[in-house]
């Protein structure tokens, strides 16, 4: 939002004033610059050219492998940079902030989805003598049928869900770091401390060790509690209940974090009204304080639910899916398809479904958020 | 401070019932307070302490060193990095060096290039207005962040295959660019922030001293950046330093990082907990000690990140 205001204080003929020199670049530039553009646009096709007639061998010369394309992609998009400033002056310097970002991102995100999109529709198992083969619809039909695909996108409703769960801990941990306590800044270090630490760290020194059966520590209070078996990863739910123990662990500092500075930002004075008013600290909690933090809460859910959506590591490490498939999360599931069976084809059809879903989950999350953070305020 | 005292002396006034329910709530928050200090702090004491045990000392819980077991400096000795091992050499130790320096690099290269790029897009956003085709401003943020939602499964299959076309398969470079990805989001996001609450009237002031738009950016606004820069660095490097799931796929024996080593060993069947723990101890370590003295930043980088 503050973007919008800033801009519109921005004078768009600020320049005209100062600086009247810099404004246009001179006729010869112009030419110079399209000229560069238009070489470096040349060059970078003949290599592509070069390559790809190497590659499908109607050509003996040419690169061992693609890395020069990479380097004449880098010199096209400096050379790009260059003759924007030399056509456009101070525009062209202006959009010199934006053009590596973007460069980038397109190299390394959009290529490299539109290239998934195409191996999705291949069958193409890299262990099988035979390379790529096209299979179009395929591998999402194949997907249709695979239960442990579908059993897979069954627990993440589980983890997205525990996010709920999460979140009401780490309000809880936010509103006790918020009271007035001495050694506040001990307690935030030391609650922040988790998130820091690696999750695959962590599946061993939690997963592995502490909860080990026969002397992991947690196993040990359990029995002591009066759970006389505790095994913490051999009943489905169980199992489940663990792994999301495990990314609760990690993951509260980060909702807890953000809660506190919401809550250190809302105004002294409407929790003070509320104790005029009389009333308790559980009332002004339910009528004050949580719907105050509401947009706060949203936007941290949502981040929240997005991260959640990438779990892998800690499933990965500690049950690998087990037992039969209770704990897997998608992305641990196609590592494994990947990992176990080297089916690259089908594994990117299943990843490529599956971020669809998350688009569009997302979509209707964040039209359901404005909605409600808009009724709020 | 002033608020408390207020308080305190106004409840004085008043009758006990109060003062005892008052002192009730004291005792409740600080219980609660310890309980969490315990969750959070005993894994990582486990972890360390387990990095001096021997087998009997693991097998019967012993807990409290000097107390219940006498440490020892097996776990550290396993990776070559006790005392009596450490001049000496070792082929483990050499390993995990190895891996540990591919974890630096990597996290340390892929959060500065994001840092790079993305201050000065972020920059640019926050000062300029951009068309390009049907985006505007906010369509082209929007583009950036909607990076963020991409999970690492859905680039690592097309990267594996990418990269070995490319040759940057199991290459640092390779996973410094995929990192950068990861970061990039959050390094505009923040960034973002940090530059529209440096007021324009600096830019306007350094051009009328004569300095172009790139010369006000770097000598101007930059340096007042630095602190939300800080930030960002460390909350990027925090993410990096801890990835997984594309390490595991796109590294194999060069550029294998540290998470990945932790995690082949912890496969491994029969390995001894006091060097999975020296191990574990080590792989922490750097980051507890950013969690600790650095704070702060990772706080402000949160904060300004997604208190908006």
């Amino acid at each position: 939002m503050r973007l919008i205001s800033m801009q519109n204080s921005v004078p768009v003929s600020d320049d005209l004033h100062y600086r009247p020199v810099a404004k246009r670049a001179r006729g010869s530039g112009k030419i110079a610059g399209r000229a560069l553009v238009l070489l470096a646009s040349l060059g970078f096709m003949l290599v592509l050219l070069i390559q790809i007639l190497h590659t499908t061998g109607a050509m003996t010369a040419g690169f061992s492998d693609w890395r020069p394309i990479l380097i004449a992609y880098l010199v096209w998009a400096i050379a790009f940079g260059v003759g924007q400033v030399l056509t456009r002056g101070e525009h062209g310097q202006r959009a010199l902030f934006l053009l590596p970002a973007v460069f980038f991102t397109v190299a390394v995100v959009i290529f490299p989805t539109i290239f998934g999109i195409y191996i999705a529709s291949l069958d193409w198992n890299l262990s099988s003598i035979e390379g790529p083969r096209f299979s179009g619809f395929d591998n999402v039909r194949g997907m249709l049928n695979d239960t442990y695909y579908w059993n897979a996108l069954g627990n993440m409703v589980f983890y997205t869900a525990a996010v709920l769960g999460e979140y009401a801990i780490a309000f809880g941990l936010a509103l006790l770091l918020s009271a007035e306590i001495r050694a506040r800044k001990f307690f935030r270090v030391v609650f922040l401390l988790p998130m820091m630490l690696s999750p695959v760290a962590v599946s061993w020194m939690i997963g592995k060790s502490l909860m080990e059966y026969r002397f992991g520590p947690a196993a040990t209070l359990a029995r002591y509690l009066g759970w006389d078996n505790p095994a913490f990863f051999a009943s489905p739910w169980m199992a489940r209940f663990s792994i999301q123990a495990m990314d609760a662990w990690v993951s509260i500092p980060f909702i807890m974090i953000i809660l506190l500075a919401g809550l250190q930002a809302m105004p002294k004075e409407v929790q003070e009204a509320a104790k005029v008013d009389g009333a308790n600290g559980w009332q002004s909690f339910w009528h004050v304080t949580f719907p105050i933090m509401l947009p706060v809460s949203i936007t941290v859910l949502i981040i929240r639910i997005i991260f959640k959506l990438k779990l892998a590591d800690l499933v990965i490490n500690v049950t690998a899916g087990g037992p039969g498939g209770a704990t897997d999360t998608v992305s641990s599931f196609i590592y494994r398809v990947y990992r176990d069976r080297s089916n690259v084809g089908y594994g990117t059809a299943l990843a490529m479904v599956y971020l669809l879903m998350i688009i569009v989950l997302l979509t209707v999350l964040l039209r359901l958020s404005k909605r409600w953070t808009q009724k709020v305020v | 401070m002033t608020r408390s005292t207020l308080a305190l002396s106004s409840i004085r006034r008043r009758s006990a019932a109060p003062r005892a329910k008052r002192t009730l709530s004291r005792v409740l928050i600080y219980a609660a307070l310890l309980f969490w200090t315990i969750i959070c702090l005993f894994p990582i004491y486990w972890t360390v302490t387990t990095s001096f045990k021997s087998a009997v000392d693991v097998t019967q819980a012993h807990l409290v060193p000097w107390v219940d077991f006498q440490p020892d400096w097996k776990g550290w000795r396993s990776l070559g990095l006790s005392p009596d091992t450490l001049f000496g050499t070792s082929t483990a130790r050499s390993e995990f060096m190895n891996r540990f320096v591919n974890s630096i690099i990597t996290s340390v290269g892929a959060s500065l290039l994001a840092l790079i790029l993305g201050s000065l897009a972020a920059y640019g956003l926050s000062r300029f207005r951009y068309k390009f085709a049907w985006m505007r401003n906010d369509d082209i943020l929007f583009f950036f962040m909607s990076q963020l939602i991409v999970p690492p499964v859905v680039l690592a299959l097309p990267f594996l295959v990418l990269y070995k076309a490319l040759a940057l398969l199991d290459t640092r470079l390779g996973l410094v660019l995929l990192y950068t990805l990861t970061v990039l989001p959050i390094v505009i996001w923040i960034m973002r922030d940090q530059f529209n609450a440096i007021p324009i009237e600096l830019d306007e002031a350094a051009f009328v001293d004569g300095l172009s738009t790139w010369g006000a950016f770097l000598r101007i606004i930059l340096p007042l950046a630095v602190p939300g820069m800080m930030a960002a660095f460390i909350l990027s490097l925090v993410l990096c330093w801890n990835e997984y799931f594309l390490a595991a796929l796109l590294t194999s024996t060069d550029a294998k990082t540290l998470p990945v080593m932790v995690a082949s060993q912890t496969g491994s069947q029969g390995i001894n907990w006091w060097s999975m723990a020296a191990l574990s101890t080590a792989a922490i370590a750097p980051l507890v000690l950013v969690g600790i003295f650095l704070e702060r930043y990772i706080v402000s980088g949160l904060t300004t990140g997604a208190g908006k």
